[in-house]
């Protein structure tokens, strides 16, 4: 151990924002320890596929994902589960659901337990 | 005796990622004890205060989740008839045998898959290794703990929440077949006629598993273990955050069955709760509604909102 981490620097354009990330610290936590919010915030452990995004440029080391919620094809396509990712370099990324935590239930599930969801939600629903 | 059929939730069968972290997690931080290994690399544990041999088995697998869910039953002539009526009840696919000894230290279990894509177990037989509290024997003179407790340390393995789409199969299967009963509903429509949540239970307990209708089948939103009292839930955050647990929500407290709570996930995604209080279920205790207008005092009664991971996210 050096005792030195590299400092990388995560971009999520959509949003603007821009937060530091040490090497040895998942993107998601270093997203919320610096209290963005581009990306939503699920079990931060791989299990629940919230936190998907797309890594538009940049190296990082991923730890294992659920394939229930990320498959080996998207995998290959440079998606990644912000919470099992860690930079190798600085990232760009952008969420592949900014609404996962917020709309996942309330659009697809006409009288489902999370449509009621929808009257507790300060945001305005989106139709499609 | 008066407590019959199907006994309580006897076995909850997890899909972790990695199977060191959710030992570290299931053994050291919730404070479950390990019994058993076995030649698949599944890890069998049970909760202090349970008396057979295991509650918790974990396995290793590509995704998060649940593998299935165990049930209990009085006696071996029972788990026999219900195998019977659960083939006669049209309700169940998948049904079959899993024989003696494919969990250590159990006799042979009956499968199913129920309506909302859950596959569900019932077993009679499993060796009792007892909770450790006996001073001059097993079961001879307890003390009220045992020594050497780790983490949260709760009593057992309690209940399960699931999400699934046929919730009125699955409720018809658990109320008509296997002889639970309703304890609370959360009711949506414009009569409030549309069941979308049901809590159910075969004991004196508020609930034995959960489910609420949501467009998948077979999903997971938590397992649940007991704790004394609502100290032990406000010191569990103490634990789960000096270990950098992930945790969801809490401590706060439940409108449905008013249990004292704290949600977490394990390291693999797979949501856990620790909780306290509730009441006393019994047959005749009339159904308690919840309304889809006051979702957020049922689910969460001092915020009186939901949180939306406690919705969206699950395995």
């Amino acid at each position: 151990m050096s005792g030195q981490v590299r400092l990388h620097q995560v971009g999520i354009p959509d949003t603007g924002e821009s937060f530091c990330c040490p090497a040895d610290m998942a993107v998601l936590e270093a997203m919320e320890r610096a209290s963005c919010k581009g990306i939503p915030v699920g079990c931060r452990n791989g299990g629940c596929g919230a936190c998907k995004v797309q890594v538009r440029s940049g190296e990082y080391v991923r730890r294992k994902m659920s394939r229930a919620v990320l498959s080996p094809a998207e995998a290959a396509e440079g998606l990644a589960l912000a919470c099992r990712i860690y930079p190798l370099s600085d990232l760009q990324v952008t969420a592949v659901n900014p609404d996962a935590i917020a709309a996942s239930v309330r659009k697809d599930v006409p009288n489902g337990f999370g449509s009621v969801a929808a009257s507790v939600c300060t945001q305005p629903d989106e139709e499609k | 005796m008066a407590l019959t059929g199907v006994l309580r939730p006897g076995h909850v069968a997890l899909r972790v990622l990695e199977i060191e972290p959710a030992l570290k997690h299931y053994a050291n931080v919730l404070g479950m004890i390990e019994t058993a290994r076995d030649d698949q690399g599944r890890v069998f544990l049970k909760a202090w205060d349970e008396h057979d041999h295991h509650s918790v088995v974990l396995r290793e697998a590509d995704e998060a989740g649940m593998d299935y869910m165990g049930w209990k039953v009085d006696s071996p002539e029972t788990l026999r008839k219900l195998a019977v009526d659960i083939e006669h009840s049209g309700l169940c696919s998948d049904l079959g045998w899993v024989p003696a000894g494919e969990h250590p230290e159990t006799g042979e279990r009956f499968r199913f898959t129920i309506p909302t894509g859950h596959v569900m177990e019932l077993y009679a037989e499993r060796t009792v290794v007892g909770n450790n509290c006996g001073t001059d024997g097993p079961e001879l003179n307890p003390a009220p703990w045992p020594d050497g407790m780790k983490g949260i340390a709760p009593h057992r393995f309690d209940h399960c929440l699931l999400y699934g789409d046929d919730l009125d199969g699955t409720v018809k299967l658990f109320c008509e077949v296997l002889g639970f009963g309703v304890a609370e509903q959360v009711m949506a429509g414009p009569d409030n006629g549309f069941m979308i949540g049901a809590f159910l239970s075969c004991s004196n307990k508020a609930h034995d598993v959960a489910f609420i209708r949501q467009p998948v089948k077979g999903k997971f939103h938590h397992a649940s273990f007991l704790l004394g009292s609502w100290e032990q839930v406000l010191k569990a955050g103490d634990i789960l955050s000096r270990n950098r647990v992930s945790v969801d929500i809490g401590p706060t407290r439940h409108g449905i069955t008013r249990g004292e709570t704290i949600y977490f996930f394990d390291p693999s995604g797979n949501r856990n709760e620790v909780f306290a209080g509730g009441y006393a279920y019994y047959p005749d205790k009339p159904v308690i509604t919840w309304t889809e207008a006051e979702l957020g005092p049922a689910i969460f009664y001092h915020d009186r909102k939901l949180n939306e991971r406690f919705l969206s996210v699950f395995t």
